[in-house]
């Protein structure tokens, strides 16, 4: 069958099983547009900025588990996708970004609307191509869906010049892939399997500390499995709640920086760790130095670049996260090595009375909208069992410290790059995956507005997204960090001239409501999760001198948490910050 | 700790810029690197000379071999293995130092390439211990430019790198 270039690449999408895009159009990107013209079988979602695009793919992508897939043209079509690139890199989310390019004879003329895309997207792509010769084109949209989706998943970058894209050639889409420098392994290796089970049974205060690589092999039910195998607790970081049941009795809640108490003072105190598909980031471990540091460590990892990197390890593991926790499943089951149950009956003494602490109580109030509340009765409304996008701020930690995650790939949020400006557009992506479900905006009012020229693409494709907008009126955890460690210089934290969120919301054909009394909180959460057809952009006016708690100061350890805000109100102490 | 590691890589555009970028957005040094395509022409082989303490090395080799373009690493210096540099180096040569950078090429086992009534080239190989004595030798002030090609190291014995 003989293609143009623009034909192959939509061919290829089909062949590849896609079926969504977001994309925008422009110049060099022309052909394919043509290409995807009354077609049936690739639907293509426009939205209002690249940025947007890239942010609804990887929300699609983290919510199915598929790799998601973003088209825009050349130059400032690609500069805008950066944010959305590195954001899905950080958090090793699959990814396939085609960018179209000018025409390879202009390649390197500084010619209208050229960037150097290899080049600029380098630093935040797992591995990018630019396909000069249409020839190759299928094979190499074949091999970024291969990189993008295994090993440790990430985006990939295919950069296609105008040209190659009206050239033509037999078109035949390659049923597999081989990279002689790219074969990632997924069995664990037998004699490390073996090793880890006998220090994690001979452990006296053990730990399971799991991270998104729970959620991205799907290892929840083995997770579980293993869990109940050995009654140890389990903590979760950002990127991996909903990896155990937040309702599992063996579950601590996270860990890091606004991790629970408990969480934090059994990794400070545990004598042997299982950290699996986790990568001991800055904000879940505190100062290094002072991590864990009686822990015999366990950590299990498809990427071996991260074992290693930031602690010692005792036993290393590479390989898939549910491959290598069914080995270990096994060979737990089948160990006869005797445990030390009194000791253990002791850690679980000493967890629970660091549990009876209370460390996410706060303070409800009858005359404000605590933002805490809100979330919880979110979950409530919900039953715990929408999608959660998030922001990034105070917002995004109320969400993940109250709502309750039952399940994976419930929890859409951009932990590692911290992306403000994530929550709306990747709520686009996961509403498109699950058009029946509840999805839920979880942000505030200075995140929001970083995307809000998606409201548009919202009503355009009738998507009925529940904005939760925790309003504060200030950029609140830098107005937090200010407040405990600027002494309360609030530089350029305040939200001035915000619009009006209803009118906003209504002049983009939505319907916004407006929530100043801690009393109408349930009834606007029940009748916006109650309209199938509407978005409600659901405008809470809340504390605004509410704090995240419990909090690690940047260079504190894990057994140095600030718990409450003391009796009169004042910061915890200055803290020498990262 | 200084380490010497050798690289096939795919020869792409590009394969080059991700090595290198990868060293400058992690922080990792490069002392030297070489690279020129091999026999296979699909193939680049590269010396990449670096240092750092043994957990910096380690992340080095997995974050190289994490690359795409990688197709294999050796670390030369985990074994026994040569390292060779190329010097080109002109100095002034006039008068009685004609003779004497003469010998001192000579005791070197370098090579007088090109002369004028002024100055002389000279062609140099070995370690780079041995390239720094040679340089060293000559009066500083009479030196007008040196190009050093930076290690090109290969393994002792039957150890190879290849596919």
């Amino acid at each position: 069958m003989e293609l143009t270039g623009a034909q192959i690449v939509v061919q290829s999408l089909k062949d590849e099983g896609v079926d969504i895009v977001f994309g925008y159009p422009g110049g060099a990107a022309l052909h394919i547009y043509d290409a995807l013209y009354n077609q049936e079988g690739v639907r293509h979602i426009l939205v209002r900025h690249e940025q947007g695009a890239t942010h609804a793919a990887d929300g699609y992508a983290r919510a199915t588990g598929k790799t998601g897939v973003v088209l825009v043209t050349s130059g400032p079509g690609v500069t805008n996708t950066i944010t959305g690139i590195a954001t899905a890199y950080m958090d090793s989310i699959p990814m396939v970004i085609l960018t179209a390019q000018v025409p390879t004879s202009l390649i390197g003329d500084d010619a209208f609307q050229e960037v150097d895309t290899v080049g600029i997207t380098r630093p935040c792509v797992k591995h990018n191509f630019l396909v000069r010769d249409v020839k190759d084109l299928a094979l190499t949209i074949k091999k970024a869906f291969f990189i993008a989706s295994s090993g440790r998943p990430g985006p990939v970058v295919v950069d296609i010049p105008k040209d190659v894209t009206a050239e033509t050639t037999r078109y035949q889409y390659p049923k597999d892939v081989r990279i002689r420098s790219y074969a990632p392994g997924r069995k664990g290796h037998s004699k490390q399997i073996s090793r880890a089970a006998k220090l994690l049974l001979s452990g006296k205060r053990p730990i399971i500390y799991t991270g998104g690589g729970i959620i991205l092999s799907g290892a929840t039910g083995v997770l579980a499995a293993v869990v109940e195998a050995l009654g140890y607790p389990c903590t979760n970081t950002l990127m991996g709640l909903g990896g155990l049941p937040a309702d599992h009795p063996r579950f601590l809640g996270m860990l890091g920086m606004h991790g629970t108490y408990e969480a934090n003072m059994a990794m400070h105190g545990c004598d042997v760790m299982l950290a699996v598909g986790a990568r001991f980031d800055d904000r879940v471990t505190g100062d290094l130095k002072k991590f864990s540091p009686n822990a015999q460590v366990i950590h299990v990892d498809i990427d071996p670049a991260s074992i290693g990197k930031n602690v010692r390890v005792e036993v290393p593991i590479v390989g898939d996260a549910k491959v290598v926790l069914e080995q270990l499943l096994d060979a737990i089951t089948k160990s006869k090595a005797p445990r030390d149950e009194e000791s253990l009956s002791r850690w679980w003494a000493q967890i629970d009375e660091w549990r009876s602490r209370d460390s996410l109580g706060y303070v409800n109030s009858d005359e404000v909208i605590k933002p805490q509340f809100v979330i919880q009765k979110l979950h409530e409304v919900t039953q715990g069992e929408a999608f959660v996008t998030s922001d990034v701020g105070q917002h995004q930690m109320w969400a993940a410290q109250y709502y309750g995650f039952g399940g994976p790939r419930r929890w859409i949020n951009s932990g590692g790059l911290g992306t403000m400006g994530f929550g709306l557009p990747s709520a686009i992506g996961v509403q498109l995956a699950y058009p029946e479900a509840t999805v839920a905006c979880v942000t505030g009012e200075a995140s929001v507005m970083m995307c809000i020229q998606e409201l548009s693409t919202c009503k355009q494709y009738d998507l009925p997204i529940k904005i939760v907008n925790l309003n504060n009126r200030y950029m609140g955890m830098v107005r937090q960090w200010q407040e405990f460690f600027y002494d309360r210089r609030y530089s350029h934290s305040y939200m001035d001239s915000l619009p009006d969120f209803v009118e906003l919301a209504t002049s983009f054909g939505h319907v916004g409501v407006r929530v100043e009394k801690p009393a109408d909180v349930e009834g606007a959460l029940r009748e916006a999760v109650a309209a199938k057809e509407n978005l409600f952009f659901l405008d809470f006016l809340t504390d605004q001198t509410e704090n995240v708690y419990p909090m690690i100061a940047a260079g504190a350890g894990h057994n140095e948490m600030e718990l409450k805000p003391s009796a009169d109100g004042s910061a915890p102490a200055e803290r020498e910050l990262a | 700790m200084r380490r010497t590691l050798s690289l096939l890589v795919e020869n792409e555009p590009g394969a080059l810029s991700r090595i290198a970028g990868l060293f400058s957005a992690r922080g990792y040094n490069i002392e030297s690197l070489t690279v020129a395509p091999t026999e296979d022409e699909s193939l680049s082989r590269m010396t990449i000379v670096t240092r750092g303490s043994e957990e910096i090395i380690e992340q080095i080799t997995k974050q190289l071999n994490k690359l795409i373009d990688v197709v294999r690493l050796l670390d030369l210096t985990e074994g026994r293995h040569i390292e060779r540099e190329l010097l080109l180096l002109k100095v002034r040569a006039q008068g009685a130092d004609r003779e004497e950078i003469k010998r001192l090429v000579d005791i070197f086992r370098g090579r007088i390439i090109d002369v004028d009534e002024e100055t002389y080239t000279i062609e140099l190989t070995g370690p780079g211990d041995k390239l720094d004595a040679f340089v060293d030798a000559l009066p500083a002030a009479e030196i007008y430019e040196v190009v050093r090609s930076g290690v090109s190291g290969i393994a002792r014995g039957d150890r190879a790198l290849r596919l």
